[in-house]
C-alpha cells in the first residue's frame, strides 16, 4: 500500500441522457449539450460513454485500450490472447483534428475470457476486473478505457469539441449517453486522466473533489482493487462495482450507502428502517463519499445521478417523453431538449434512478 | 535525623509581608508542607510536589513554588533526575515510583503532524450552518449488510448487526479504577459520559454501587488481579474490556498499596480491607493468544455477547499482536501508548519501555487492512492525547475512538504533578484520604469535564469542517489529509503520511 502518490484534483461539467424505450440516439445531442458548457472545463480532458453502440457485439467485452507507445501494445495483446478468446481487434476510428496533434494509439478488441483460464469458482466478471487491474497497474504505457459489454467510453486530452469530432462521436449511436468535460488545476494532461472512469460496464462521470479519497481508497485496496489512477472519480467507480456487483446491494441501498442520510434522519425513521440505515452506515462507513460531488453513472440497466451530502456541486435533471436527462447546468439540457416536461434539481443526496425499460 | 542527598525538586516560598496567616495552606496541603509555627507557617519544601494546590487557595497570592534553583554541577549527560535517582535508589535500595505517562522529551509524532484544509477546489463546510457528525459505533462490523425492502419500500435488515457501543463522539475516558482515584473522581467521569454520551471505564477495581445507575455509559474491566469480577460486575455495563497491558508499565503488573485500601474501595474490589491489591504482571490464565481466544468467549457466554475489548500496551510488535486479538474474537482492539498515564509506575518502566501510539495506530492500521480484517474490530487509542487535534491525528491514522486519561483528570485539578502513588492528592483524585477526597465535588467537576468535551466536539467538528467533510469516518483513516513535518522517509513510510510540500 503505497501512501506517497499525488493525488488528481479537478473542476467540470457533466450531462448525461437515456432513453428508458432504449431508442438508440446519435451522440451529437450529447456533444451540443456538452460543448454549452465549455467554460466548466479548461480543455485538459473530456470525454464520453455510451450505451448500446455495439449491438453486433453485444456478447463480448469490449475492451478500448490506449497505449502511449506502440510498443507496449504486443506485451498487452499478448497477455489478453493468453487469457481470451479475441472476436475482433480494430483499432479506434478517429479524425484528424488540429487541435489535438499527438494521440495514443487506440485499440478495442472484442473479447470473451477463455473458460480453462478461470480457475475455481471465480465468475466472468472477476476474472474482466481482475485483467483490468493487471494490464492498469502492470503494464506501463498501457491504459484500459473502458472494459463492458455492448458500451465503450471514449476521452481525451482536449475541448468537448475537439474530442467529439477526435473520436467520431456524432457516428456512434446509443441509448444511454454519458459526458464530461474537465478542469484539472494540477495534472498535466494524460489521456487516461480524463472522464468517464469505466469497470465492466460501470461507467462514471463526475464532478467534484472527494474529500475522503483517502479512507476510500485504503478501504478498496482491503478488498483487492488497485487504484492506479489517483483520482477521486476512480474510487466512486471501484465502490460501486463493491457494494452492487460483489456484495448484492441494489442500486438505491447502494446509493444509501455511499451518500449516507444523516443520523438525525436515522433517529426519526421507524425502529427497524433506523435499524437497518445503521447498519448501513456502520458496515460501509470507509466507503462514505465525503465532499462535494455530483455523480452520473452508467451501467447496462439505467442510469443514475446522486450528489454529495449537502449538495455541493450543482446537478439538475428534466424529463420528456421517454427521455432523461441529468446534467451540471439546466441551459445543457434545454440545448437539446428545448421544452422538457418536467425539470427539478435533485435534493442532496437523494439520487435519481433510471431504468432501461426490458 | 538522616537527611537525604537527593534534594527537593521544588522550593515552596511564601512571601511573609503578603501572608495573613490563614493557615489554609496547612490545611489544603496533601504533603504536608506546611505546619504551624506558632507565630508564622512553616515550610517542608522537600515534600512539596508543586501541586499547586496551596498556590491557587491562598487568597493572598503569597506563595510561590519554584522549581528549585540548587542544582547539581551542569552536566549535559548526567541530568539532575539521573543524579536524583541514583542518591535515592543508594539511601533506599528500591525503586523509585512515579505517577502520570512519561515526561521525558522523546519525539512527540503529534506535532510533526499537520492536517489538512480546503481552498478552492473543495469547499469547506460551516459546522454552525451545516450538520457535522461525530457518532460513532465501537465493535465489530461485517464487511458486508444484507438488507431487504418491505411492502411499502422501506429497508429491512436482513439478520443482526454485532453488538455495538454508540457514542455521541470519538473520545472516551480511559480505565481508571476506584481505588487508583477516588469514588468522587469516577463520579465526575460517570456524570460527564452520560451527559456527553460517551463512555467511562471503570478500570481494575470493581464497580463501586454507586456507580450502577450510570450503567448505559460505562465499560467494566477484567484485569490480571480479577478484582471487583462476578457475574453482576460482568453485565454491569455497555462492554467488558480484558486488560492485558498498560502503556505507562508494558509488560509489568499493579499495586495498590495496603493505605490506598479503605472498606470502600474494599468492597468493590471484594478483598479485605488493608491488603495489597497485587495485579500480577500477566493475566495467570492467559499465557498465550488462545488463552485469550476461551477468556474472551468465557465473558461472552456470561454476558450474552456483549462486545469485548482488549486493552494492550504498545510495543515493538503490536500490530501482529493487535492481528491475533482481532482473529481471538475481540470486537475492540485499545492500544495505550508510551505516553499513557498511570496511577503508580516504575519509573524506569514507564520511561523506556513500549512505543509511542501514533505508530502503533499506523502499524496496527496498517495491518488489519492487509490482512482484510480492519472491519473485525474497532481501535482505540489512548496514551497522550493532548487535545482534540491529537484525537483528530489519531482518528486519521486509523483509530476509531481515542480515550483520555490524564486531560480528564487536569479538568478535576490535577496539575500532572506525577505523585500519585503517594495517595497524597491534594486534589482529592488519586486519593482515598476522606478529608481530601470530600474537595472534589462530583456535580461541581463534571460540568469542567463536560465543558472540555463539549469544547473537544466543537473543535473536531471545526476541523472535519475546514476538511470539507461533515462525518467522522471520513476523517478515520484517511491519512491523504495529514501531512509530516521534520519526519524522516522511513518514518513518514510508517505512518503512511506524505511528506508537508507533497
Amino acid at each position: 500500500m503505497d501512501h506517497d502518490y499525488q493525488k488528481d484534483i479537478s473542476g467540470c461539467g457533466l450531462t448525461g441522457l437515456i432513453s428508458r424505450k432504449r431508442q438508440r440516439k446519435s451522440g451529437g445531442d450529447i456533444v451540443k449539450s456538452l460543448c454549452l458548457m465549455n467554460d466548466r472545463g479548461n480543455g485538459l480532458g473530456a470525454g464520453y460513454a455510451a450505451y448500446g453502440i455495439y449491438p453486433e457485439f453485444k456478447d463480448f467485452y469490449a475492451f478500448h485500450i490506449m497505449y502511449d507507445d506502440p510498443s507496449v501494445r504486443w506485451t498487452a495483446e499478448e497477455y489478453l490472447r493468453n487469457n481470451y478468446h479475441i472476436e475482433k481487434i480494430e483499432e479506434i476510428p478517429t479524425f484528424p483534428v488540429k487541435a489535438i496533434p499527438i494521440s495514443p494509439l487506440l485499440v478495442r478488441y472484442f473479447m470473451r475470457p477463455l473458460k480453462d483460464k478461470m480457475v475455481g469458482d471465480v465468475q466472468e466478471e472477476d476474472f474482466v476486473v481482475n485483467s483490468v487491474m493487471k494490464v492498469n497497474s502492470e503494464i506501463e504505457g498501457a491504459y484500459i478505457f473502458s472494459s463492458g459489454k455492448n458500451m465503450g467510453a471514449f476521452k481525451g486530452v482536449g475541448n468537448p469539441c475537439d474530442i467529439a469530432e477526435f473520436f467520431r462521436i456524432e457516428e456512434y449511436e446509443g441509448y444511454i449517453w454519458t459526458a464530461h468535460t474537465r478542469f484539472p488545476t494540477n495534472t498535466p494532461g494524460w489521456w487516461g486522466g480524463a472522464h468517464p472512469f469505466t469497470l465492466l460496464d460501470w461507467s462514471i462521470v463526475h464532478n467534484g473533489e472527494i474529500s475522503s479519497y483517502g479512507i476510500n481508497k485504503r478501504y478498496l485496496e482491503m478488498y483487492g482493487y488497485r487504484l492506479t489512477l489517483l483520482t477521486d472519480t476512480e474510487v466512486a467507480a471501484y465502490l460501486l462495482d463493491l457494494l452492487i456487483r460483489r456484495h448484492g446491494l441494489d442500486i438505491p441501498t447502494a446509493c444509501a450507502a455511499l451518500a449516507a442520510p444523516f443520523w438525525k434522519k436515522i433517529d426519526a425513521m421507524d425502529p427497524e428502517e433506523r435499524e437497518a440505515l445503521t447498519a448501513l452506515r456502520l458496515t460501509y462507513g470507509s466507503a462514505l463519499l465525503n465532499g462535494p460531488f455530483s455523480i452520473l453513472f452508467g451501467h447496462s440497466k439505467g442510469l443514475v445521478g446522486i450528489n454529495d451530502r449537502i449538495k455541493l456541486r450543482p446537478l439538475v435533471a428534466a424529463s420528456k417523453d421517454d427521455m432523461v436527462y441529468m446534467a451540471s447546468e439546466e441551459s445543457a439540457i434545454r440545448a437539446i431538449c428545448p421544452s422538457p416536461e418536467k425539470v427539478w434539481a435533485p435534493r442532496a443526496g437523494d439520487p435519481v434512478i433510471v431504468e432501461l425499460e426490458d | 535525623m538522616f537527611k537525604s542527598l537527593a534534594p527537593p525538586e521544588y522550593l515552596a516560598t511564601i512571601d511573609r509581608e503578603k501572608c495573613i496567616r490563614c493557615k489554609r495552606c496547612i490545611h489544603n496541603c496533601g504533603w504536608g508542607v506546611y505546619s504551624w509555627g506558632g507565630d508564622r507557617i512553616q515550610i517542608n519544601t522537600s515534600k512539596c510536589v508543586k501541586c499547586l494546590r496551596c498556590y491557587h487557595y491562598c487568597p493572598e497570592e503569597a506563595i510561590e513554588i519554584q522549581d528549585n534553583p540548587t542544582r547539581f554541577k551542569q552536566n549535559a549527560y548526567w541530568g539532575f533526575h539521573q543524579i536524583r535517582n541514583i542518591k535515592r535508589q543508594a539511601e533506599t535500595g528500591g525503586i523509585p515510583l512515579t505517577g502520570m505517562g512519561s515526561d521525558l522529551p522523546y519525539t512527540i509524532l503529534f506535532d510533526n503532524l499537520l492536517i489538512d484544509a480546503c481552498q478552492v477546489t473543495n469547499p469547506s463546510i460551516d459546522p454552525l450552518r451545516e450538520p457535522m457528525e461525530l457518532r460513532t459505533y465501537l465493535g465489530k462490523k461485517p464487511s458486508s449488510v444484507a438488507v431487504e425492502k418491505d411492502k411499502s419500500g422501506r429497508l429491512r435488515l436482513k439478520g443482526k448487526m454485532p453488538p455495538q457501543i454508540k457514542l455521541e463522539a470519538p473520545i472516551i475516558f480511559s480505565p481508571m479504577s476506584f481505588g487508583s482515584i477516588s469514588l468522587n473522581a469516577q463520579k465526575v467521569l460517570a456524570i460527564a459520559a452520560r451527559e456527553c454520551g460517551i463512555v467511562m471505564n471503570t478500570g481494575e477495581g470493581g464497580l463501586h454501587e454507586d456507580l450502577y445507575p450510570y450503567k448505559d455509559n460505562i465499560i467494566v474491566q477484567v484485569a490480571s488481579g480479577r478484582f471487583g469480577v462476578n457475574p453482576d460486575y460482568l453485565n454491569a455495563g455497555v462492554a467488558v474490556e480484558i486488560k492485558i497491558g498498560q502503556g505507562a508499565k508494558p509488560g509489568i503488573g499493579g499495586h495498590l498499596p495496603g493505605e490506598k485500601i479503605p472498606l470502600e474501595v474494599a468492597r468493590a474490589r471484594m478483598i479485605p480491607v488493608g491488603t495489597d491489591a497485587l495485579s500480577p504482571a500477566p493475566q495467570h490464565d492467559i499465557y498465550s493468544i488462545e488463552d485469550l481466544r476461551q477468556l474472551i468467549y468465557a465473558i461472552k457466554e456470561a454476558t450474552d455477547y456483549k462486545p469485548v475489548s482488549v486493552k494492550i500496551a504498545a510495543v515493538h510488535n503490536v500490530a501482529a499482536i493487535a492481528s491475533g486479538i482481532v482473529r481471538a474474537g475481540a470486537d475492540i482492539v485499545y492500544l495505550d501508548g508510551f505516553r499513557g498515564g498511570t496511577g503508580a509506575a516504575p519509573s524506569i518502566i514507564r520511561d523506556h519501555l513500549g512505543i509511542p501510539i501514533e505508530y502503533a495506530i499506523a502499524a496496527v492500521d496498517d495491518r488489519l487492512r492487509q490482512e482484510g480484517i480492519r472491519n473485525e474490530a474497532s481501535i482505540i487509542a489512548a496514551g497522550g492525547i493532548r487535545s482534540s487535534a491529537d484525537a483528530a491525528k489519531a482518528i486519521a491514522l486509523g483509530a476509531d475512538s481515542v480515550a483520555i486519561g490524564t486531560a480528564a483528570l487536569i479538568t478535576m485539578g490535577c496539575t500532572t504533578c506525577g505523585k500519585c502513588y503517594t495517595g497524597n492528592c491534594s486534589w482529592g483524585i488519586t486519593t482515598q484520604r476522606p478529608e481530601l477526597t470530600v474537595r472534589l465535588d462530583p456535580e461541581v467537576y463534571a460540568e469542567r469535564l463536560i465543558n472540555l468535551i463539549h469544547a473537544w466536539v466543537h473543535e473536531l467538528k471545526e476541523i472535519l469542517g475546514a476538511l470539507g467533510i461533515n462525518a467522522v469516518e471520513s476523517l478515520r483513516g484517511n491519512r491523504e489529509r495529514l501531512r509530516g513535518v521534520g519526519l524522516d522517509t522511513q518514518t513518514l513510510d510508517i505512518l503512511g503520511v506524505k511528506p508537508a510540500g507533497r
